[in-house]
């Protein structure tokens, strides 16, 4: 993968906005242009009630509800290529805070054993109301400093190998493993190469297919490519609403299909990569809602839906044996794919 | 007189009447530039007599070169479809269609169950030709297949891989074939029935970060291209130039993710030899 920023700068705009109590910064995406002017407007509105000469009370109520419109207007008529731009959202949760809200223990748990520790995938075990869990996940970083140091969710195979390194403790263990995924892809490096990135991959697959424990995975962000699906071969698959999940980001397939960069909202298009899509290819078991206007529009909202999801799945397949979790994933996955036998 | 007027009769042809060599005749060493007829490469299994470039070959030349004339194709009656209605510059259809014209091949992967030195082997070689060995739907069920027949007939397996990665044009079901060829060889691990991947000029992408890299035992021609991203990628990324031999076979087993690298001239002794080490249970044959 190419993109490091994983969307453009160009494409957004910024608005610094004291509408809740402490400072937000507000980023736009071009198809939530409509939005700006009306948040524009709010905010000078609240601006002259905060001075305190005119009662604007109502004024507020009616341009709030105007905008609760306008997003479900916008919301539910996006194409897939805004729903990629959403899942990259500079604002978007990630699975630290995910954790953090879902778990109320965590420790964090670092290391392959055998080289490093890589940042961008994080893992550790912790409790979702008392419950035992291994929690791995891709993690991206909240700003310009932490994007670089968490490599922009693209893990080195030494995130690979400290995943799988954490999923067999948890089958010792016999602890249920989550996996979040967020990831524009594995690191296309040197030492990547060097160290095994198609290994590390590779044995992460065949162990996944036969761990004794349940593994759901969720994916949060984006899903590209072996990168994602290194940590996303499990008993359940499934996506936040406005995520995407397949197997090359729309900007690189253009760059291949189409030799161009231009191409990506057609290419999008072209991938049918939505959680929409995949949930009727049923390539995955379900799609969570997200708030209107995504999961940084009210993250808080977004990780109670989560944990009760993860919750609920847990127990559906709490008293599964280890010879019916892997039978599963064998029958499952050898389902996957579409051919003609004459 | 010019200087470059040639003085001896019957060599001043003009280019319109020199005589035609068919098309294909001959074929240009890419690694020494040397030229050869294709009867003198073919008796030396494509490999450059001069420089021992390994060029690309097919899977029925693996399977010729490996089992002889006597092999059996299975589940060749599997075939893509294009169930996402993909186009992009092409349709898929069309890419489809015109790879099988061209290669007079089903997909991108064909199976064969034949044997070495009398023991039984099934091999799934995969073709460049065929959309630059891409994996899809077709390519993954084959290899799922080839699980199921080896455990039931208690044969090792070879896959030879041959591929730029995963086929986009099949998308997220081009990707789930890396879970379930690997998912699979899961399986017929726990069966203890040997895997051996033969990793060839170029393996990389999907292909390798999933079944190619998870042999009991890897090996692979000599400087082949083996890696996950491809080398443009790559330089891209680091915005530097790559060292000399990145990503060849040379390279990988120097780093420990290949058990050896092994001459076309040598494959099928080395493959009965490795055989050897593994007696199938006659009984259940």
């Amino acid at each position: 993968m190419i993109f490091f920023f994983g969307y453009s700068t160009d494409r957004l705009s910024f608005l610094i906005s004291p509408l809740i109590n402490r400072l937000i910064i507000m980023v736009f995406l071009d198809f939530e242009q409509p939005l700006e002017s009306l948040y524009e407007q709010l905010e000078t509105l609240q601006k002259l009630g905060a001075e305190g000469d005119i009662d604007i009370t109502d004024k507020v109520k009616e341009l709030e509800s105007t905008i609760k419109k306008k997003k479900k207007e916008i919301y539910t008529e996006l194409t897939r290529w805004q729903k990629v731009q959403l899942s990259r959202h500079p604002s978007r949760p990630y699975t630290l805070y995910y954790i953090n809200q879902i778990c109320k223990r965590f420790t964090e748990l670092h290391g392959d054993r055998k080289f490093g520790d890589d940042k961008a995938i994080v893992g550790g075990l912790g409790t979702i109301d008392g419950t035992t869990v291994m929690i791995i996940g891709h993690q991206k970083g909240v700003n310009t400093k932490m994007r670089q140091y968490r490599n922009f969710g693209m893990a080195n195979p030494e995130g690979y190998r400290k995943a799988q390194r954490l999923m067999k403790m948890a089958e010792k263990f016999n602890i249920p493993v989550v996996c979040l995924i967020d990831t524009p892809g594995a690191f296309p490096g040197l030492e990547a190469e060097e160290r095994g990135q198609a290994e590390a991959i590779a044995t992460n697959l065949f162990e996944m297919a036969q761990l004794k424990v349940p593994i759901l995975c969720y994916v949060i962000g984006e899903g590209a490519s072996g990168g994602a699906l290194g940590i996303g071969l499990g008993d359940r698959t499934y996506m936040l609403e406005f995520t995407w999940y397949t197997v090359i980001s729309p900007e690189s397939c253009s760059s291949i299909l189409w030799r161009t960069w231009d191409n990506k909202e057609q290419a999008a298009e072209a991938l049918k990569l939505t959680s929409e899509d995949m949930l009727s290819f049923e390539l995955i078991d379900g799609i969570i809602q997200e708030p209107i206007g995504g999961a940084h529009s009210d993250p808080e909202k977004m990780a109670k839906a989560l944990k009760k999801h993860i919750k609920a799945t847990l127990a559906e397949v709490a008293d599964m044996t280890p010879d019916e979790l892997i039978n599963n994933r064998l029958e499952k996955y050898d389902g996957m794919g579409r051919f003609v036998e004459a | 007189m010019g200087w470059f007027k040639r003085l001896r009769e019957g060599i001043q042809t003009q280019t319109s009447d020199k005589k035609e060599v068919p098309d294909g005749f001959w074929q240009k060493c890419k690694s020494c530039g040397g030229t050869f007829t294709i009867l003198e490469l073919e008796k030396n299994l494509f490999v450059c007599p001069d420089c021992d470039y390994h060029f690309r070959i097919g899977s029925h030349d693996y399977f010729n070169i490996i089992f002889g004339s006597r092999y059996k194709l299975l589940f060749d009656n599997i075939t893509s479809l294009n169930f996402l209605e993909w186009t992009d510059l092409k349709s898929y259809d069309d890419r489809l269609e015109s790879a099988k014209e061209l290669t007079s091949l089903s997909d991108a992967i064909s199976v064969a169950v034949g044997k070495v030195n009398r023991k039984p082997l099934v091999i799934a070689a995969m073709d460049f030709s065929f959309i630059g060995g891409s994996m899809g739907s077709v390519v993954g069920e084959k290899i799922a297949r080839s699980v199921d027949y080896c455990i039931e007939h208690r044969t090792p397996l070879m896959i030879i891989s041959k591929s730029g990665g995963a086929r986009m044009m099949e998308s997220a079901f081009s990707l789930m074939q890396l879970a379930k060829t690997s998912t699979k060889l899961a399986q017929l691990s726990r069966e203890a029935i040997p895997y051996f991947s033969f990793l060839t000029d170029p393996t990389t992408g999907g292909v390798t970060a999933s079944f190619a890299m998870l042999g009991d035992i890897n090996f692979s021609e000599p400087k082949a291209l083996i890696g996950f991203a491809g080398p443009r990628v790559i330089k891209e990324t680091i915005k530097k130039d790559l060292p000399e031999g990145f990503q060849r076979s040379e390279f990988l087993l120097d780093h420990g993710f290949l058990d050896f690298i092994i001459h076309r001239s040598e494959l099928k002794d080395r493959l009965n030899e490795l055989l050897s080490y593994f007696p199938m249970d006659k009984a259940a044959q």
